[in-house]
């Protein structure tokens, strides 16, 4: 039963990354100004707003593992999974992110890369995520999920101090397309159609991707406690 | 002034000015990189003034490494981190202990460092040269703050020493960024360097108080 609600899921995942492609790149229509480079459009957003959305699920765990990693140690170890799993899956989006902006920033900007508040924000955001990553492999021992935690705190602390360091130093970046004020928003329901199903196929593709890695975790940490034990009790 | 933070502070500082270990280091290292890049960018005029606060704040950045992984490595000799794990006194103090020891130390290099550098890179200063004073000591504060808080997060890790660097550099960016815009500012006498004391000065409280609420989970972290 539980096999097949996975595979279902999985299922559904594709059909709508499909369904998400031909909206963006056929049904959409061509944008005024820049064209057909806008489409990129479709695949930049979604995955910075996923990839927002799983460090946020990665700086919350880390909270709730500081908090549970006495009294309820079963919960602490899985927050920590889900710890992990929000910045592995987070980087990985954010990477493509930031991979996908310089090739529409050529073409419609006519730059490559600037130091803008987005622009500068999401590359100290990945540095520190990447940075965490690092520290989870180099750092050994049970006490890496603590440090680990106090280091996603930190890191989320540092977001918004990065974010308007770099309003006050300069903006390149468009204005919010929402909320912006009276003239944001997509106007085009084509458009925003497609935009949506992308966000929507992407953060089911990013779900599932965090589930599994969250899964991985775990059996990770099954076999560490089974090790130790079976470790304690030779030594008997 | 608390007892145990005193007590750590004056050990600190003693076995500093027995060796001198961090101060040479320190001094030699950032005399190093003001040099280099000095050589490497061949100021003069303007542009001199435009790069001198980005180059002494990466100076100090760089230097001051050296001194944050000796603050705790010195103590695993002869398991003192231990016992000072066992002490009955609030990890807090020691912390703030080691902090103000080292920004004492890093200031220090300042000090001694201004010269040379006004020298080398031929700064005449255009804006208000007493907020230097202002603007030195907190970035240094940020710097030293959070480098002490995650000396002591990768001192049981492998490559500790390279480790602190991965981590403390992407966390201080905004603080580097408005320690140099101030210095510039100052330097050059464009601008008002206001909004980035301001920026510093936040930056320090948020990151002084979360340091010293987290620091016991860090340092007994098991």
């Amino acid at each position: 039963m539980k096999k097949a609600a996975i595979g279902l899921y999985v299922a559904i995942t594709v059909a709508l990354l499909g369904w998400a492609f031909y909206q963006a790149i056929y049904v959409a229509p061509e944008e005024q100004t820049m064209h057909e480079v806008q489409r990129i459009f479709y695949y930049h957003v979604p995955s910075f707003i996923a990839a927002f959305l799983f460090f946020a699920v990665s700086f919350a765990s880390s909270v709730c593992f500081l908090a549970f990693r006495h009294s309820r140690p079963n919960w602490a170890q899985a927050s920590d999974a889900w710890a992990l799993a929000g910045a592995e899956v987070g980087v990985v989006f954010c990477t493509v992110g930031l991979i996908t902006g310089p090739l529409w920033g050529r073409r419609a900007w006519g730059i490559w890369w600037t130091w803008d508040a987005r622009l500068t924000t999401t590359l100290v955001l990945w540095l520190i995520y990447v940075s965490y990553l690092l520290l989870r492999r180099f750092a050994a021992g049970p006490q890496v999920q603590t440090l680990a935690a106090v280091l996603g705190i930190f890191g989320a602390l540092d977001v918004p101090i990065v974010y308007m360091s770099n309003r006050w130093w300069r903006t390149q970046h468009p204005a919010p397309v929402f909320g912006g004020g009276p003239d944001s928003g997509i106007k085009d329901p084509a458009m925003l159609h497609a935009f949506l199903w992308n966000i929507l196929a992407w953060l089911a593709w990013g779900v599932l991707i965090l589930a599994l890695r969250y899964h991985v975790e775990r059996q990770h940490q099954k076999f560490a406690a089974q090790e130790a034990q079976a470790a304690l009790d030779d030594t008997n | 002034m608390p007892r145990a933070l005193w007590t750590h502070l004056v050990k600190d500082l003693r076995i500093e000015l027995r060796s001198l270990d961090a101060f040479v280091s320190m001094l030699f290292f950032s005399l190093l990189v003001v040099v280099l890049f000095s050589i490497a960018f061949d100021p003069h005029g303007d542009f001199s003034r435009e790069i001198a606060g980005g180059v002494l704040s990466v100076a100090t950045m760089f230097a001051s490494v050296s001194a944050l992984n000796q603050a705790w490595a010195r103590e695993i000799r002869h398991q003192v981190i231990d016992a000072q794990r066992m002490a009955p006194t609030p990890g807090a103090e020691l912390f703030l202990a080691k902090v103000i020891a080292n920004f004492l130390f890093v200031s220090v290099v300042q000090v001694i460092l201004a010269p040379f550098f006004l020298i080398f890179y031929n700064l005449h200063i255009e804006g208000q040269a007493w907020l230097l004073a202002l603007v030195l000591p907190l970035g240094t504060w940020a710097l030293v703050g959070n480098g002490i808080f995650f000396a002591a997060l990768s001192i049981r890790s492998r490559n500790r020493e390279l480790l602190l660097s991965l981590i403390l550099f992407p966390i201080f960016i905004p603080a580097l960024l408005a320690m140099v815009r101030a210095t510039t500012s100052i330097l050059t006498g464009d601008g008002d360097p206001t909004l980035w004391i301001k920026l510093l000065l936040g930056y320090d409280i948020i990151f002084t108080t979360a340091s010293l609420l987290l620091f016991d989970v860090v340092f007994h972290a098991e």
